[in-house]
C-alpha cells in the first residue's frame, strides 16, 4: 500500500516535471537591468508564445551558472558589456550557435569568431568637450588626451570601471603595453580631480567648470538630453560637444551589450529563437532606442536624436574577443600608475 | 576608586553535565552547516588563477589596507561616540525629548547605506541645493571660488556608514545600561562620583562587553561594505576583492583577499576578548528597581537634546524627507500588484531568516553554555558566525557552491539508481536566499543572544537542574523568559538587516523574483533613484515599525517592577 502510494507520488512528480518542460519557456540570467529588457522580452513572448523567466543580477551570475553545471536551468546569458561574455567563453559556460539569421544580422566585429557570443547593442566611448572652453577640432583622438596642454582639464570615472578598462585594453591592442602605460600616466597627470562618480557626473563637472573634457559612453548624452525627471541634466548635455575620436584612423572605441546560449541550455531551441528575435529589425530598433544605444544590425533605422547629434561615425573594427585578455593587463596598468589614487 | 572595582570578578561555577548529548550534536551539526559558505570561500582561495600578491603588494595593497583601517577606525569611533553617548543620556538622564529619542535614535538603522550615500551626494555635491544656496548667498560662481568638503571621499564614506551603523552600538549599549544594577550606581554616588564620573567608572566598564559586540558588528559591516565605498571611489580591501574577481578574472585571488580580511577580523575580535577575559558579570536581583535618572537643566539639557537630535536628523529625517519628496511623484506605483509582491517577498524572506537565525543562535549559545569546557565546540560556534565579515556577493558564492554540489550529487544518485533526474532542489530557490541571510547575519543574532545569556547567573541553571528540570526544560522555562528582551532585539536587528541586504539576494534569487531591495537596485544602479525612491522609503518604513515596537519592549523590561 505504502509502496504503491510512493510510486504514485513519484509518477505524479515526474508527470508534472514533463508538463513543465512541455510548456514552452526560456530561462534568462541577465546582467542587464530588468526595466531595460522587459518590454522586449514581453514582445518576444507575445510573438512566439514562449514564456521568458528572468533573473537579473550583477557580479556572481556566472559563478551560479558554473556551479549549477549540467542541471542549470539557464538557457541564455544577457550582459551589459563584453567582459562577462569573454569570461564565460574562457570557462566554457556557453556554447557556439550556428544560426544563419544571427550571422546575417550581426556584423563580424560584433560577434565572437567562434559564435559563442553575439553583441545586441553598441555604444561608443566618446569625449565630451565643453562648448565654451574647447574649440571644435581642438581634440580629435584618445591619444591627444595625454597632451600636457590638457593638464588639470580632464574628468573621468574610476579607471577600474569596465568601460574605461575596455578603452584602455583597446589602447594596448593598438599601441602595446608599454606605450599605454605611459599614456595612462600622462592622462592621469591631466586629470582635474581624482577619478570618481559615473559617466554623467563627468559631463556635469564640465558644465560646472571643474574640467573641460570628459570621457563617457555615448548613450548618456541621450539620457541626459531627454531627462524630464531631472531637467537640470538637459543643461549638462547642452554644455558639451560630442567628439567621436580617431575618425581619421581606426575609429572610435566601441563597447557592447550582448548574449550567449549556455553550455547545457535545457531549452536550447528557444534560446536561439530569443537571440534571433533580439537581433531582428523590430527588436533592434526598440532595444537600442530604450537606452539611446546603437543597434548592431546595420540596416536598423536609428532614432532621431542619435541621427541629429551623433550622425555617422567611424567605429573601431577590432573584434572585442581580442580585447578580453587585455583587460586584465589594463587593470594592472591602472594599479601600476595609481590612476585612481 | 579604580575603574574596574565595579566589576564582580569570580570564577564561573561548573554547570551540571547533562546526560544527553543531544544539544552537543545539534550545535555541532548547525555550526558545520552554517560554516559551509565560509569554508567554500577558503576552498576557492586555494585555486587562484595566478598569484596576485606580488602585483598587489607592489601597487595598490598598501592603499587598500590603509584605507580600510582608516575607514574601520573612523566609523568605529564615530559610532561609539554617537551610540554610547546617546544611549547613556536617554537611559540615565532626564532632558527634553528623552522619551522620543529612546526609539528615534534607532531609526537610521533602517536606512540602507547605499541609499543614504546617494541621497547625501545629491544634497551636498556642487550642483546640490546646499552648495547652490551658499553660492547664491556669497556670490561665488565656480568650484574654484570656495572650499567645500567633498562628499565623495573617505571622510564622506566614514560619515555615511557611521550614520546608519551607530544604532548597533546604541541598541546594545542601551540594553546594557538598562540591565545594570542600580545599587552599583547608587554606591558610586554615595562615594562621591558625579554623573560624569559615574559614567566613566561604573556604567561604561560594565557595558563594555555589549559595546564591544556592537563595535565589532559595526566594523564588520564597514569592512564588507561595497555599495558606499564604490560610489565614493574609496579604495578599500572590498573594492580590491571585486576588482580582482571581475576585472582580473581571478576569483581565487579575490577569495584570498576575502580570507585574509577574515583573519584580520578574527584577530581583532580575539584581542578584544582577551582584553576582558577575566571579567564576568551577572545580574543581581534589583534589576527591576526603577532607575532614578540624573536631571539635566539649562545648557546641559539643551546640549543633551542636541547630541541626540543630530544623528536622528542626519541619519533619518533628512534622507527620508528627501526620499519622500522624490517619491511623491510616484505614488501610483504603490498600488501596482508588482510592487505589493516585492514588499511581501522582502517581508517574508526577512522574517523567515530572522526567526531561523534566532533559533540557531539560541541553540548555539545554549550549547556553548552547557559545554563551556569543550574548546572545539566553542571554536566551531565562533567560526560559524564569520560570514558577517565577508562581502555579500562573495558569501553568496560560498552559498552557491555547497548547495549546487548537494543538488548535483542527489541528482546523480537518483539518475544512476532510479533513472530519474531531480535537477536543482535547493539552488535557485528562496531556501538559498534565506540560507545566505542566516549565515550572513548569524553574528548579529549570536552576539545579542550570547550577551543576554551570559548575564543570567549560572546559579539559575543549578537551581533549575537540581529541581529536576532537564537541559531543555531549563532553557524553555528559565532562560528564554529571562532573555526575551535580548531575543527580540536580535530578531529585530536581523530582520532589518535582511530587508536591506542586496548583493546576495541579487545573485541567489529564483526566476522572476524581486524584493524591494532588488527593485531599488535596478534603478539606483542606473542613476535613477527617483524612480525607486518609494521602494527605498518602504524598506525604511517596514524596518521602522519593528524598531519602534521593539524599543518599547526593551523599555518595558525595566518598567514592569
Amino acid at each position: 500500500m505504502n509502496y504503491a502510494r510512493t510510486l504514485l507520488a513519484v509518477a505524479t512528480l515526474a508527470g508534472t516535471a514533463s508538463i513543465a518542460q512541455a510548456a514552452e519557456e526560456v530561462n534568462v540570467y541577465s546582467y542587464r537591468q530588468a526595466f531595460l529588457i522587459q518590454p522586449l522580452l514581453e514582445e518576444f513572448s507575445k510573438e512566439t508564445g514562449i514564456q521568458v523567466n528572468l533573473v537579473t543580477g550583477g557580479s556572481g551570475l556566472l559563478e551560479r551558472l558554473e556551479h549549477e553545471g549540467r542541471n542549470s536551468p539557464a538557457d541564455v546569458l544577457l550582459t551589459a558589456e563584453v567582459g562577462p561574455l569573454y569570461d564565460a567563453v574562457q570557462r566554457e559556460l556557453v556554447s557556439p550557435v550556428e544560426s544563419e539569421v544571427l550571422n546575417s544580422n550581426i556584423p563580424p566585429q560584433y560577434r565572437d569568431p567562434d559564435n559563442r557570443w553575439f553583441a545586441l547593442t553598441a555604444r561608443s566611448r566618446i569625449i565630451y568637450a565643453s562648448k565654451d572652453r574647447v574649440d571644435e577640432g581642438e581634440i580629435k583622438t584618445y591619444e591627444e588626451l595625454a597632451d600636457p596642454k590638457w593638464k588639470g582639464r580632464i574628468c573621468t570615472r574610476s579607471g577600474k570601471h569596465t568601460y574605461n578598462l575596455s578603452l584602455f585594453a583597446s589602447m594596448i591592442a593598438h599601441h602595446g603595453e608599454e606605450w599605454t602605460e605611459q599614456w595612462l600616466e600622462d592622462l592621469k597627470a591631466n586629470l582635474a580631480r581624482k577619478p570618481q562618480g559615473n559617466d554623467r557626473a563627468q559631463v556635469k563637472a564640465v558644465k560646472e567648470g571643474v574640467c573641460d573634457l570628459a570621457l563617457g559612453n555615448s548613450y548618456y548624452f541621450g539620457k541626459m538630453l531627454t531627462n524630464e525627471e531631472q531637467p537640470e541634466q538637459k543643461e549638462w548635455a547642452q554644455s558639451v560637444n560630442l567628439v567621436f575620436p580617431n575618425q581619421e584612423d581606426r575609429g572610435a572605441h566601441m563597447n557592447i551589450s550582448g548574449a550567449s546560449v549556455t553550455q547545457y541550455a535545457p531549452n536550447r531551441d528557444n534560446a536561439v529563437k530569443l537571440l534571433e528575435f533580439l537581433s531582428g529589425e523590430q527588436a533592434q530598433a526598440i532595444y537600442a532606442e530604450v537606452n539611446y544605444e546603437f543597434p548592431v544590425r546595420p540596416d536598423t533605422p536609428r532614432s532621431d536624436l542619435i541621427n541629429e547629434y551623433m550622425g555617422d561615425f567611424k567605429a573601431d573594427a577590432i573584434n572585442l574577443q581580442e580585447l578580453g585578455p587585455l583587460r586584465t593587463t589594463a587593470s594592472k596598468l591602472v594599479d601600476k600608475v595609481g590612476f585612481d589614487n | 576608586m579604580r575603574s574596574d572595582t565595579a566589576i564582580l570578578t569570580c570564577n564561573q561555577p561548573r554547570l551540571p553535565r547533562p546526560h544527553l548529548t543531544g544539544w552537543y550534536t545539534l550545535a555541532w551539526g548547525i555550526a558545520l552547516v552554517v560554516a559551509l559558505p565560509v569554508l567554500s570561500v577558503f576552498y576557492l582561495a586555494l585555486f587562484p588563477d595566478e598569484n596576485i600578491w606580488s602585483h598587489l603588494a607592489s601597487t595598490v595593497l598598501p592603499v587598500y589596507v590603509i584605507t580600510t583601517i582608516q575607514l574601520v577606525v573612523g566609523v568605529g569611533l564615530l559610532s561609539i561616540l554617537a551610540g554610547v553617548g546617546s544611549a547613556w543620556l536617554v537611559t540615565l538622564c532626564h532632558f527634553p525629548g528623552r522619551r522620543l529619542f529612546e526609539w528615534a535614535l534607532l531609526l537610521p538603522f533602517a536606512v540602507p547605506a547605499y541609499v543614504i550615500a546617494y541621497v547625501y551626494t545629491d544634497l551636498l555635491e556642487f550642483a546640490g541645493p546646499v552648495q547652490g544656496a551658499l553660492r547664491a548667498l556669497f556670490g561665488w560662481e565656480t568650484a574654484r571660488d570656495y572650499w567645500f568638503p567633498e562628499i565623495r571621499s573617505l571622510g564622506g564614506a566614514i560619515a555615511m556608514l557611521s550614520l546608519v551603523l551607530y544604532p548597533y552600538v546604541y541598541l546594545l549599549a542601551r540594553a546594557a545600561f538598562l540591565e545594570q544594577s542600580v545599587s552599583l550606581r547608587d554606591a558610586s554616588r554615595v562615594l562621591g562620583c558625579n554623573a560624569w564620573q559615574s559614567f566613566w567608572r561604573i556604567s561604561l566598564p560594565i557595558a563594555r562587553p555589549a559595546i564591544a559586540v556592537g563595535v565589532s558588528l559595526v566594523s564588520m559591516e564597514t569592512i564588507n561594505d561595497f555599495g558606499t565605498v564604490d560610489y565614493f571611489a574609496v579604495k578599500s580591501l572590498t573594492a580590491g576583492i571585486y576588482d580582482t574577481w571581475l576585472n582580473m578574472y581571478n576569483l581565487g585571488g579575490a577569495a584570498q583577499i576575502a580570507s585574509l580580511m577574515l583573519v584580520f577580523v578574527v584577530l581583532l575580535i580575539t584581542l578584544e576578548r582577551k582584553a576582558r577575559e577575566k571579567q564576568k558579570q551577572f545580574h543581581s536581583a534589583d534589576r527591576f528597581t526603577a532607575l532614578e535618572p540624573y536631571r539635566l537643566h539649562g545648557w546641559r539639557a539643551a546640549a543633551a537634546t542636541l547630541f541626540c537630535l543630530l544623528p536622528v536628523v542626519c541619519g533619518f529625517v533628512l534622507p527620508c524627507g528627501l526620499l519622500a519628496w522624490y517619491a511623491s511623484g510616484y505614488l501610483d506605483q504603490l498600488w501596482s500588484e508588482d510592487f505589493i509582491g516585492y514588499a511581501s517577498h522582502s517581508f517574508t524572506l526577512s522574517l523567515t531568516a530572522a526567526v531561523v537565525s534566532i533559533v540557531i543562535a539560541v541553540v548555539l549559545a545554549y550549547a556553548r553554555r552547557l559545554f563551556s569546557e569543550r574548546r572545539s565546540l566553542q571554536f566551531a560556534v565562533r567560526f560559524s558566525s564569520l560570514g558577517y565579515a565577508m562581502p555579500g556577493a562573495v558569501l553568496a558564492l560560498g552559498v552557491i557552491i555547497p548547495l549546487a554540489a548537494f543538488d548535483n550529487s542527489v541528482d546523480a544518485f537518483m539518475r544512476s539508481h532510479f533513472n530519474l533526474s531531480t535537477g536543482l532542489l535547493l539552488s535557485g530557490t528562496t531556501f538559498a536566499v534565506v540560507m545566505a541571510y542566516v549565515v550572513r547575519f548569524l553574528a548579529v543574532s549570536t552576539g545579542a543572544v550570547d550577551s543576554s545569556l551570559s548575564k543570567v547567573t549560572p546559579s539559575m541553571d543549578m537551581a533549575s537542574r537540581s529541581l529536576g528540570q532537564s537541559a531543555s526544560g531549563t532553557l524553555f522555562r528559565v532562560h528564554l523568559p529571562l532573555i526575551r528582551g535580548g531575543l527580540l532585539t536580535a530578531l529585530l536587528v536581523v530582520f532589518v538587516d535582511c530587508m536591506k541586504e542586496l548583493p546576495a539576494t541579487l545573485i541567489l534569487r529564483p526566476f522572476n523574483y524581486d524584493t524591494l531591495a532588488t527593485f531599488v537596485y535596478q534603478y539606483a544602479s542606473d542613476e535613477m533613484l527617483e524612480r525607486c525612491s518609494l521602494a527605498a522609503l518602504l524598506i525604511v518604513l517596514v524596518g521602522v515599525l519593528p524598531v519602534i515596537l521593539l524599543s518599547r519592549s526593551i523599555t518595558n523590561t525595566r518598567q514592569q517592577a
